[in-house]
């Protein structure tokens, strides 16, 4: 508990209540069914001059399927898409109305300003950070705010390129079709950056992935009292 | 005579024992995402479950789609100078196989919940009313593209056969070993066209001479060509990539 004893006097508390968990999990699940399946789906018909190895991808499989029938042979990729989709919708859902309504979202993202994203870099620049569990500094304020806003784009533009009739306000707001494909691409590429300073970061810091599975965690009181105070 | 041969080809492709491996190595072969081996600590790549899971969702999205639609909500339509001239031959063969089909004597049957089942001529379906759009073919592999079609809007023939139009759905029978269906609500839907024309002229035979579906509301492989058997009936007919995984409602 060396941790605890460089933080001061700490207390067992809630970090991540339960809601959190299984929306974070839900998502973190979801979303790497997505980008798996995503990719398969990509590379059939590549928007760039690129495609993704077949072996990071979801569901499918080119080769004996065109032997067979010549089916192109990804109807698996879209079968994960489309089922991993009402699971990151449920988890997202489930997040951004607690967030909104339980006042999570004011507590832990706000406030936020790019004084504070500044200095904060240059804290973790110079190893003065923070990483005391229960702070949450600006630059990982400003990177979930960017992941939820990012996970709520992919929402949109996917329903946009999956229903350009039923919902053509929606795909004319992303600028037609071929454009919200685009965003829904770049999107996805915003995603994987995400994840990548994400796990990186908790690689990091190891010490913020158990409250994350159980939920509880010791809190410096200092830092709850500087809550409580706010 | 090409025809024929293709037949034969697809005859081979549909051998049950063929169907039911390709079933079985669906999901499996191609799931080599470690992440999710891990994720789960157990390996789902194995499992007919999952696959069945998977279609029970994929007819969910069904349900969900089928009330996402409007019944009379127009697909975008486009100008003559939008469209996309180097329009691609798509199918599960390649072009050269394309059915050849005499338009004399190419006759449309008719099949189940319909009063009228006298096939119907070529030149019947030219003297009726003809109708136009210019809409985007979306393929399910994501790709478009903006083409014109005219033709007889197909609620307009179904109510004229004398169709049973509370049935609950209309398929289609194709000359090249191809089949499709779609729900009554969309067949009635008034974009939804039996297309016997393609930029202003008579269909090419590589999109479907002598009538291909053109159905603005769903993905591309919902748009069955060389059409030679319509029918309307209750229980799903299913169709050629909708019997292979690919989402059966696959609206738009």
């Amino acid at each position: 508990m060396s941790h605890d004893q460089a933080d001061g006097p700490t207390r067992l508390v809630t970090i991540h209540p339960l809601i959190v968990r299984l929306c974070h999990w839900g998502n973190a699940i979801a979303i790497l069914l997505m980008i798996g399946s995503g990719w398969k789906i990509y590379n059939n018909a590549p928007l760039f001059g690129f495609t993704f190895p077949a072996g990071i991808t979801l569901g499918g499989s080119p080769s004996p399927a065109w032997h067979r029938h010549g089916d192109i042979g990804y109807a698996g990729a879209l079968l994960w898409h489309f089922a991993a989709m009402w699971l990151m919708f449920a988890a997202s859902a489930g997040y951004l109305s607690y967030g909104l309504i339980s006042g999570h979202f004011r507590k832990t993202l706000l406030p936020l300003s790019p004084k504070g994203v500044a200095r904060d870099v240059a804290d973790a620049i110079t190893g003065r950070l923070d990483h005391r569990l229960g702070v949450r500094n600006q630059v990982q304020r400003l990177l979930y705010i960017a992941a939820i806003a990012g996970i709520v784009l992919m929402l949109l533009s996917g329903l946009a390129i999956w229903k350009p009739v039923q919902l053509q306000e929606l795909t004319a707001l992303f600028g037609g079709y071929d454009n919200a494909r685009e965003i829904h691409f770049f999107g996805m590429c915003g995603l994987v950056l995400f994840l990548v300073v994400h796990l990186g970061l908790t690689a990091l810091v190891p010490k913020v992935l158990p409250p994350m599975i159980t939920g509880r965690g010791h809190v410096p009181l200092d830092v709850l009292e500087a809550e409580g105070g706010r | 005579m090409s025809l024929i041969k293709n037949h034969k080809r697809i005859v081979m492709a549909d051998h049950p024992a063929v169907r039911d491996l390709e079933r079985r190595h669906f999901l499996r072969q191609g799931l080599s995402l470690g992440a999710l081996t891990l994720l789960t600590g157990c390996d789902v790549t194995d499992s007919d479950a999952v696959d069945g899971v998977l279609r029970g969702i994929s007819r969910w999205n069904d349900r969900v789609q089928a009330w996402l639609f409007h019944p009379n909500k127009l697909a975008p339509t486009f100008a003559e100078s939008e469209i996309d001239h180097n329009f691609r031959f798509n199918a599960f063969y390649p072009e050269s196989k394309a059915p050849v089909i005499d338009g004399a004597s190419w006759r449309l049957r008719l099949d189940g919940k319909i009063a009228d089942k006298r096939p119907w001529t070529l030149a019947q379906l030219n003297a009726m009313q003809q109708e136009s759009q210019i809409t985007r073919h979306v393929c399910v592999e994501g790709w478009s593209k903006i083409g014109k079609w005219g033709g007889v809007p197909l609620g307009r023939f179904l109510r004229q056969v004398g169709a049973d139009t509370s049935a609950k759905y209309v398929g289609f029978t194709c000359a090249d070993g191809y089949s499709s269906s779609m729900d009554m609500a969309t067949a009635l839907h008034p974009q939804t066209l039996m297309a016997l024309t393609f930029a202003d002229q008579t269909l090419p035979r590589k999109f479907g001479y002598p009538m291909k579906i053109r159905v603005p509301t769903k993905l591309g492989f919902k748009n069955p060509k060389f059409i030679v058997e319509i029918s309307v009936r209750d229980d799903n007919p299913g169709g050629y990539w909708e019997d292979r995984g690919y989402n059966w409602f696959s609206g738009i």
